[in-house]
């Protein structure tokens, strides 16, 4: 990391802090987050909602002031030069209501007018295909098309460096995947990208490198590869008994190619190195106490599963409770 | 030239928006048509207000209503005294008169109509017992066009509408944009601000000129309300207001971060000139402890200037004091939604 000369990189920030005054005191939003965003790669800010993604990446964006620390975005800074990073930078909000009787196109040409330079509107449109829907009013599309079409805005200037602020939330899977389809051709583009989401799969499909955020700071870094990699083992086995007897998180751990076991809401999770190996082990182990297997399955180990480990909460906890 | 260019675009943007909203395109431009037609046809043609007359039973009672009788406004009954009595109170007729000598008129003093009917049966009394005139009088009525309430109307009409359609227009188009989180979005893009501003204020300048066609237009076709004043001067002075009250909608809205907040406010702003700024009846009738009040509104200065170009074809020039007053509204608005205004 520290090898990365600073020409190199996009966004680099140091010891940020954001803190707002709420009736209860004061809270920090943001809490000394450190950031190296090299150009050209697709940077992912992964964490719960609340873990201070958004201020991040306002700030970032110069839509908000920090309290303190140091931001230089494409080696210049808010507060000197303005209206220079508002033309290179591509932003997408994380809920902007584009006005409802105004066409795609229209919106598109509009975003357009802005920019000293840029793509030509129609060319962006095609990008993110909504040719098709360039005379429909924004009311008259889906919630999909509505934000490519706030993708396209964030592009129609040709930025060097463009935000994704959970640019798939509240969208069906299929929405999702044209969205991720759209974004990974930007980054294969050379485009710097940075993107924050509480989606653990869309973090581990486009970005080349993660940060793990919880309470406003970073926690975890590196590419979903290699963040995997750091429980030791590549794969999850998750059980359930019947009774809900269980067996000691000691024993489930001396089990052979078994690296952690951690007990769940709906059973048990194993992250284990040989799933050939560890299940004919945990299946005796079973037999040996009497125990009924009611579940078992197997699957690669996710960013998920990073963030259970480095918190012992689920990525979505929050959202689960407040919904 | 440049291809795209923000000020147009943005412009364009507002006028869409605009024009494809069929609600703002109606509180705009119909409502105020509506108004004037309404109030209007509710005091257009006022017949002459007749005299209701009672003459208490007596032997002299049939001469007295031959006496009145010719005279058409005059509307003249005959009945007992307690039946006169209990007319008179509940407002049947306005006047008794007894006959003997002297004639006896029962009347209340402080009700206008039965003062006036006490001085015309009086009169014709009067006259009919054979009283001369010393100095011969004629009579010529004056219901021309130009006096009438409906011409004193349109114009506070068209006040009230720059006034309600400057603050909405401005005010509430740019809480909405914050509330949808759109000027956000804006100011995240190299946008010059001014332009953003400057595309508020030429969309309402531009969506004025059709309220000023609808509204003297309907006057002058449907009621023959005269327009005396240049036409150049009644653009002028409609921008001037316009532009006031512009200012006073972005001012309302440089801080309210809700729809129901900005409504609030604007009612607030609207409600006193409403009542105050001469609309519906002069201003001049408040009390003068009131007067400083009323005549600082704005909305009072543009009726008053609307009302000397339009119905006695005023010069601007003669207005200026008024437009001054105006422009030191918008002005201050201007310069203070600039310095406070919240963008995200």
């Amino acid at each position: 990391m520290e090898s990365v000369s600073r020409l190199e990189l996009a966004i680099r920030c140091r010891e940020l802090r954001k803190q707002y005054k709420s009736r209860s005191g004061v809270v920090d939003a943001v809490n000394g987050l450190d950031l190296e965003i090299r150009r050209g790669e697709c940077f992912g800010l992964l964490g719960p909602n609340g873990a201070g993604k958004t201020t991040t990446i306002e700030i970032l964006e110069g839509l908000l002031h920090a309290t303190s620390g140091d931001v230089e975005v494409l080696g210049m800074r808010w507060g000197k030069s303005d209206d220079e990073l508002r033309q290179r930078l591509g932003i997408s909000l994380q809920e902007t209501k584009f006005p409802e009787k105004l066409s795609v196109w229209e919106t598109l040409v509009l975003f357009r007018s802005f920019y000293r330079a840029g793509k030509d509107p129609a060319e962006v449109m095609e990008s993110v295909g909504l040719t098709e829907k360039a005379k429909s009013w924004v009311v008259k599309l889906s919630g999909g098309q509505r934000q490519r079409l706030a993708v396209a805005c964030a592009l129609v200037g040709d930025p060097d460096l463009l935000f994704l602020d959970e640019p798939t939330t509240g969208l069906d899977p299929q929405s999702r995947r044209q969205l991720w389809d759209i974004i990974r051709t930007l980054g294969q583009q050379g485009r710097t990208i940075l993107i924050t989401t509480h989606y653990m799969d869309e973090a581990e499909r486009l970005c080349d490198r993660v940060a793990v955020v919880d309470h406003g700071r970073v926690i975890a870094l590196g590419s979903p590869g290699e963040l995997i990699s750091t429980l030791g083992g590549e794969h999850v086995v998750e059980y359930a008994v019947a009774n809900g007897g269980g067996i000691p998180t000691e024993e489930l751990e001396s089990l052979p190619a078994v690296k952690e076991a951690r007990t769940e809401a709906t059973g048990t999770a194993l992250t284990v190195t040989e799933p050939h190996i560890a299940i004919p082990a945990l299946l005796e182990k079973l037999q040996s106490l009497n125990l009924h297997l009611n579940r078992l399955t197997t699957r690669h180990a996710s960013l998920e599963d990073v963030f259970v480990h480095l918190t012992g909460r689920h990525l979505r906890d929050e959202e689960v409770s407040t919904s | 030239m440049k291809k795209y260019q923000p000020l147009k675009e943005l412009s364009l943007a507002r006028f869409r928006e605009f024009a494809r909203e069929p609600e703002a395109v109606f509180w705009t431009y119909g409502f105020p048509l509506i108004l004037a037609i309404g109030l209007g046809i509710a005091f257009r043609n006022r017949p002459v207000e007749k005299v209701y007359v009672d003459v208490e039973d007596h032997a002299l009672a049939a001469q007295v209503t031959q006496s009145l009788t010719p005279h058409a406004d005059l509307v003249v009954a005959v009945h007992s005294g307690a039946e006169c009595r209990d007319r008179l109170r509940l407002g049947k007729s306005s006047l008794v008169v007894i006959p003997g000598t002297p004639y006896t008129f029962l009347y209340d003093p402080t009700r206008p109509e039965s003062a006036l009917a006490r001085q015309r049966v009086d009169d014709v009394l009067q006259r009919a017992a054979g009283r001369k005139d010393p100095i011969p009088t004629s009579e010529r009525f004056v219901t021309e066009p130009g006096a009438r309430y409906i011409d004193f109307l349109v114009p506070g009409l068209l006040g009230m509408n720059l006034m309600g359609s400057g603050l909405w227009g401005v005010g509430f188009v740019i809480v909405d944009m914050r509330v949808r989180k759109l000027l956000k979005r804006f100011v995240a893009t190299p946008m010059k601000r001014t332009d953003f501003l400057w595309s508020m204020i030429g969309g309402r300048l531009v969506f004025m000129l059709p309220e000023l066609v609808v509204i003297l237009g309907a006057g002058r076709l449907m009621f023959h309300v005269p327009i005396r004043g240049n036409l150049l001067s009644i653009l002028l002075l409609s921008l001037m207001g316009a532009i006031s009250f512009s200012g006073l909608g972005l001012l309302v809205a440089t801080r309210a971060e809700r729809i129901e907040t900005v409504s609030g406010l604007m009612n607030l702003i609207m409600l006193p000139m409403w009542l105050l700024s001469g609309i519906f009846f002069s201003p001049d009738r408040f009390p003068n402890m009131l007067q400083p009040l009323v005549q600082a509104l704005p909305l009072t200065q543009l009726n008053y200037a609307l009302r000397a170009v339009i119905l006695e074809g005023a010069s601007l020039q003669s207005q200026l004091l008024r437009l001054l007053i105006l422009a030191a509204w918008g002005g201050v608005s201007f310069v203070c939604a600039l310095r406070w205004f919240r963008w995200n």
